[in-house]
Formats: C-alpha cells, sequence, structure tokens
C-alpha cells in the first residue's frame, strides 16, 4: 500500500514543484503567474468545451506514447512513433481509397487493421535491427521517422497525388461515409475511446500476464532472462510490434477521423509529442491516459495564453520542458522516502 | 442565414444600442461630444508558424498589428497551430473564449477540411482563409482572399536580370505546386527579357520550412556561379542569410528582408496584408457585405515590392520602375504567346494571351523556357 502511494505523491509533488517553477518563468518574463495559471485552467479544463479541446488533443497522444514505453519495458529506448504514425496513415489511407464504396464499417476495420499492421511492422523493423545486427534502437528510429515522412512526401505528390489537391498535395480522399465520427453530441472524436482501450489492453498485457512478466525480466536484466531460456529475440519483435501497432493506429486515425485523406499534415508530430508522456507517465501505459490529458490540456490552454497574455507559443514548450525535467529527476527518490517505507516492526 | 449582414451578433448591436442611449443620457448632464457609440471588431489570426519567421507567417503578424492599432479593433492570434483538428480547436476557442467575430485561418491546408466543417456550425463568424479557394456553394460565411504576388517577383526578375553577371539565377523552392511555379516563370521571363541567355536553376527542398536543405542548395548555387538568389519557402531567412555570406545577391520573398543581407539585397515581392486586414475590419465596423472573394496585385495594394538595395543600379531601378507603372495601370500581360516550356513544347502559342486574373494559369505545371529542373522536384 505505501508502495501504491509513493506511486502518486511522487508525480504529485513533482507537478506542485514543475507548476512553482513555471510561475517563476513567467513572472520573469513579465506577466502575473497566478493569473497565468489560472488561464492555463480555463483554457484547458474551465468549461465542457475546454475539455473537449483537451480530449481531442490527448487522444493521438495516447497512441504515440505507447510507442515509447511498450519498448521502454524491455530495455529499448525507441523514438520512432512519428515514423510509425506517419507509415499506419498512409497505408490505411491507401486501402481505404481502394475499398471505398464497400460497407464502410468493413472499410473501417480493414483501416483499423492496416494502420496496426504497418505501424506494427515498422517498428518491428526496428527491433530486428537491434537483436539480429546490434543496430542503435534509438538512432535507427530517429532515422526511419524521415525515412516514413520522405516516402509520405513522395507518394502524395507522385503517384497517390489527387489532382484536386493542387496546392496541398494530398492523396485522394477516403470518402465521407468512411469517416469515424464524433461521440455523440460532443465534437471529440472516436480516437479518445480507440486511445483508452488501447492504453487499458497493453497495461493488462504488460502487467497482468505471463508474456508482460517475461518483457519486464528481459528490461530488467537481459542476462538472466536468456539464462532462464526466455525468447528474447521472439519477445522483442511482439514488443516492438504492438508498439509500433498503437502508433499505426493513431496515424489511422489521424486519417479516417481528422484528414480524411493522408497528406503532410501526419507528419504534425504527435510522435514527437508521445516520448515526452511515455517518460513522464513512467511507462506505465495506464498513467499514459492521464499524463496525455494533462498535456492535451497544456496544448489547449496554449493558445489562449498566447491571446491573453502576448505569451510566444514556446511558453507552453517551456512548461512541458520543465514537467519533464522535474519528473525525471524524482525518478531518484524513489525508494528513498522514509514515508513511503513498510513499518518493519521492531518487536 | 436570413439576415443580410452576417458579421454583426445579435449581442453587439444590442450593445451598440445600449451605448447610443446611454450617450444619449448622458447629453443631458453636458457630455455631448461623444459621437457614435464605440463598438469593437474582435478578430483572430491563425499561423502555421512562428510570427517572427522573416516569411509568409510574420507577413500576416504584421498585417494583424496594424489592424490592431485601430483603437476599435481587438486583435488576437496564435503561432505554431498544426493543419489538423487543433485548427478547428483553435478556432472554436477564439469564437468561444474571445468573442471573435472575424477569423484569419492564414495557412493553406487550414480550408479544407477544417473551415469547410466548421463554418456551418457558427453562422455569425466570418471565416475569411488567406489562399483565394473560395467557391460558390461553399458556406455563406466563408470567404477567401490572395495576391497576386507574382507581379512583384517579375519586377525582382528584372532587378535579377540586370545586376547578374554570371547569366545564371538561382530559385530555392518549397515544393511543384502551381503558385510556385508561377513565381519561378515570373522571375524567369522578367530577368530573360533583360538579357535572354539567363537561365534560373531551381531546387526543390519537398516542404515549406526545410532550413538545412535550403542552406545546402543556396551554398551549392554559389558553388555553381549562381549570382542571385531568390526563393519561395516560407521562410527566406536562410537564403538570404546564406547568399549575404557568400557574397552574391539576393531578392526577398513574403517580408522585407533587407536587413538581413545590408550589402547584397536588391529587392523582393511583399504581402501587404495591413491594408486588407484593416478593409476587411472597416466593411465589419459600417456593416457592409464581406466579398467572398478578395483578390488583387499591385494595383490594388495588396502585395508591393521591398524598397531597392544599396547594389541596385539607376539602369535596373528605371526599367523596375517602368514596367511597375503598368502594372499599376493593368496594362502588364505576363503570359502572351508565343511562350515554350523548358522542354521546348509551345504551352502558349502565338497570338493568345492570359491576363493575370486568368483561372487557366491557376493550374500552371510547367516550367518556362530557361529554367533548369523539372516538376517532379
Amino acid at each position: 500500500m505505501p508502495k501504491l502511494l509513493e506511486s502518486f505523491a511522487i508525480p504529485a509533488a513533482a507537478l506542485l514543484v514543475s507548476v512553482i517553477l513555471f510561475g517563476i518563468f513567467v513572472m520573469i518574463a513579465g506577466t502575473n503567474p497566478i493569473e497565468v495559471m489560472h488561464s492555463v485552467y480555463i483554457g484547458a479544463f474551465g468549461s465542457w468545451f475546454s475539455w473537449q479541446n483537451t480530449l481531442v488533443r490527448a487522444s493521438p497522444l495516447m497512441l504515440t506514447a505507447l510507442c515509447t514505453a511498450i519498448p521502454a519495458r524491455i530495455g529499448l529506448i525507441n523514438i520512432g512513433g512519428e515514423g510509425a504514425l506517419v507509415m499506419g496513415g498512409l497505408c490505411a489511407a491507401i486501402v481505404g481509397i481502394q475499398l471505398n464504396g464497400l460497407s464502410p464499417m468493413f472499410v473501417i476495420v480493414s483501416m483499423v487493421l492496416t494502420g496496426i499492421l504497418a505501424g506494427g511492422l515498422w517498428v518491428l523493423a526496428i527491433g530486428a535491427f537491434k537483436y539480429y545486427r546490434n543496430v542503435n534502437e534509438t538512432i535507427s528510429s530517429l532515422l526511419l521517422n524521415y525515412i516514413a515522412i520522405a516516402v509520405l512526401n513522395f507518394l502524395v505528390v507522385g503517384p497517390l497525388h489527387d489532382p484536386a489537391s493542387m496546392n496541398k498535395p494530398s492523396t485522394y480522399p477516403i470518402g465521407k461515409a468512411n469517416m469515424i465520427g464524433d461521440i455523440g453530441n460532443s465534437s471529440i472524436h472516436y480516437g479518445l475511446i480507440f486511445g483508452i482501450t488501447t492504453c487499458v489492453i497493453l497495461w493488462f498485457a504488460m502487467r497482468r500476464t505471463t508474456y508482460g512478466f517475461a518483457v519486464d525480466m528481459v528490461g530488467g536484466n537481459l542476462r538472466a532472462a536468456q539464462l532462464s531460456g526466455l525468447a528474447v529475440g521472439k519477445l522483442i519483435l511482439v514488443t516492438c510490434f504492438l508498439a509500433g501497432g498503437a502508433a499505426g493506429l493513431a496515424g489511422m486515425l489521424e486519417v479516417a477521423a481528422v484528414q480524411g485523406n493522408a497528406n503532410t499534415s501526419l507528419n504534425a508530430g504527435y510522435g514527437y509529442a508521445g516520448i515526452l508522456v511515455a517518460f513522464i507517465a513512467r511507462h506505465n501505459p495506464l498513467a499514459v491516459i492521464p499524463v496525455a490529458i494533462l498535456l492535451g490540456g497544456i496544448h489547449a490552454s496554449g493558445g489562449f495564453l498566447q491571446r491573453q497574455f502576448n505569451l510566444p507559443d514556446a511558453t507552453t514548450l517551456v512548461f512541458q520542458g520543465i514537467i519533464f525535467i522535474v519528473i525525471l529527476a524524482s525518478e531518484a527518490f524513489y525508494g528513498r522516502l522514509r514515508w513511503f517505507k513498510p513499518r518493519v516492526s521492531t518487536a | 442565414m436570413s439576415n443580410e449582414k452576417p458579421n454583426i451578433s445579435r449581442r453587439n448591436l444590442l450593445k451598440g444600442v445600449a451605448a447610443a442611449g446611454a450617450v444619449g443620457a448622458m447629453g443631458g448632464f453636458g457630455i455631448s461630444s461623444v459621437l457614435a457609440a464605440p463598438k469593437t471588431v474582435n478578430m483572430g489570426f491563425i499561423y502555421v508558424g512562428p510570427r517572427d519567421d522573416y516569411g509568409y507567417n510574420q507577413s500576416h503578424f504584421e498585417g494583424k498589428s496594424a489592424v490592431a492599432k485601430l483603437d476599435w479593433v481587438k486583435a488576437f492570434d496564435e503561432e505554431n497551430v498544426p493543419e489538423t483538428i487543433e485548427v478547428v480547436k483553435t478556432m472554436e476557442s477564439m469564437i468561444n473564449l474571445n468573442g471573435a467575430q472575424v477569423l484569419f485561418p492564414t495557412s493553406f491546408g487550414y480550408f479544407n477540411p477544417f473551415i469547410l466543417e466548421t463554418a456551418p456550425k457558427y453562422p455569425d463568424v466570418m471565416f475569411l482563409h488567406c489562399g483565394g479557394l473560395w467557391k460558390e456553394g461553399y458556406p455563406k460565411n466563408v470567404g477567401s482572399y490572395f495576391g497576386y504576388i507574382d507581379e512583384p517577383v517579375y519586377l525582382s526578375g528584372l532587378v535579377a536580370g540586370h545586376m547578374s553577371k554570371t547569366g545564371k539565377l538561382g530559385f530555392i523552392a518549397a515544393i511543384p505546386i502551381p503558385q510556385v511555379l508561377r513565381n519561378i516563370n515570373n522571375f524567369t521571363m522578367a530577368a530573360r527579357s533583360v538579357n535572354p541567355k539567363i537561365t534560373t536553376q531551381v531546387v526543390f527542398t519537398g516542404g515549406w520550412s526545410n532550413p538545412v536543405k535550403e542552406a545546402e542548395a543556396a551554398n551549392s548555387m554559389a558553388d555553381q556561379g549562381i549570382d542571385v538568389l531568390t526563393c519561395h519557402v516560407d521562410s527566406p531567412k536562410v537564403v538570404i542569410q546564406t547568399a549575404e555570406k557568400r557574397g552574391i545577391y539576393s531578392c526577398g520573398y513574403h517580408t522585407n528582408q533587407s536587413v538581413l543581407a545590408p550589402k547584397g539585397f536588391l529587392t523582393g515581392a511583399e504581402w501587404n496584408w495591413g491594408k486588407v486586414y484593416k478593409d476587411y475590419a472597416e466593411m465589419i465596423k459600417t456593416g457592409k457585405k464581406i466579398p467572398n472573394l478578395i483578390r488583387g496585385g499591385l494595383k490594388e495594394g495588396i502585395v508591393k515590392s521591398s524598397p531597392y538595395g544599396k547594389a541596385v543600379t539607376a539602369k535596373a531601378k528605371t526599367h523596375a520602375d517602368a514596367v511597375r507603372k503598368k502594372f499599376m495601370k493593368g496594362e502588364m500581360i505576363v503570359y502572351k504567346g508565343p511562350i515554350k516550356d523548358n522542354t521546348g513544347k509551345v504551352v502558349i502559342p502565338k497570338g493568345k494571351s492570359y491576363a493575370q486574373t486568368d483561372i487557366w494559369l491557376e493550374s500552371m505545371n510547367w516550367l518556362v523556357e530557361g529554367v533548369i529542373g523539372t516538376t517532379k522536384g
């Protein structure tokens, strides 16, 4: 029980410290920190409108965060979420365009599976390079991002180009009927449900199954895992596939819920923002949900801050950066604070 | 939308009436100098990149700053908004939290689907998009505005043609879309009207903001003996600075970049959004109906040239000023046959000409004779 308390209390304290540091920062920038924090609250969570704004921004972050969080459990630092998202979105769009006209349910399911498959295979390749050729996965995943973006750029101006999209090169549209709509009367698309569900499923897989236990073992001590006969190679490939599949799904949702086609806006930085979410969530798939909502909220309020106080857009990046560093620094306190130690009876 | 004036929300009308009443009442106490009820116009501006990029986004920010000086205008903006659902949320946030009556989402990719889908939900708000994409049948509260910036680009080309000693010009472009190709063609045709031997080397970087590739292209062009550089990317900063460093001339784009290259800057093509935004604000204030499509060039004051740099010779200035006069009178026709593309094919036969406003020019997919490069990127 104290351990559970610890995993809530330390991040909460870190957040509080971040807020104070950010307050000092905006004070130096010449604004009243209390007013700024109040505006952050209004812009992110102050009304139903702001909540919707926050949740819409949070949903792709949940999925791209998993792309970093899941491989981290097996000891890989993967930053290839952007590339997997782009490939997932691109391939899902191709399938959607080809199947356009068939039953929308069938088309959407096919697009979901294609997105997962494309993103999954993209990151699986990173895992394979690592396992078979010992290529550093951080470098290869970063470089593969550029390759994915280049492939997308090439295809939308070349073979897949819709001539009607003259000044903004895009593929043909997947068709209005095949778009995933909004949840009920809100302006939040179904991507949020996909995001939360995927986080919960992967949390279950990582924390409540023998597979997840094996992954943690490989991540904790590779040598011990090999000695105890775990199929390390297979575990790495499966884990990378799951991670990439999540980001690929995010790409598919961008196409099917937002853009309606594949174009260069797929590469909007969600993959990189996801890395931040994964680290703040300490690679726990369930913690990814609230952290993504928190960051979504900071993004949502960023615009309001610009308009209210004439602060530059980079202000929100500073806030994110402060949170990131303080959370990473707070890792040092786990297991060191006496309050959270189980009482040992002295009898 | 039965209301003829969609720009005045009922609430503001009531406010105005109430204020007028208050002024009337105050009249009794001797304060009668207040003429009309003040009415603020709330305008929201959205940029895809940073406000201070020395380029496209800065040109709009300068326009916003100009209109913000009017005391009856409240202008607010947001930078770095990507062309995703985030722009929808930004627009709605400006409407719901700041009471925007008119929005200027300035990036091309904001239009379809984001503006087209959001506008019908807010019939009292005007959505004015930069890019000239408006067509009959779109929502009534959507409009577009754009300028024929290829006119001042033509003037830059003339100056470049006069100033180049090697006869080799360089054009660093983002992607081969009609708008960009038209600028490249205008620049080249103008330069070749001075000296028919001039060529323009084109490099497409593949993206609107790709500083590393822009610098590489600029350096390799300088190595090849090219002595005037210009560009069409979101921020010309890198290209202009690299040209200056390499000791060659440059022509600007989007805004005035002369401070970046005090020695080699010749002139440049600029947007003049300040005028456009003030005109819109005026129309909203007086309750005039806003046209769905506003376009114009040098004559209408929507675009302009940057002041000539120190290096520009008197001969070049005289020539460019003479052609500018023709543009101002509406007599200048750039696309007059015979015109060949750079593969030797005749694209505009002899005797045929296309005026500036001709829609055919907006699907341009060829490069004019004298350009070295292909539209394949």
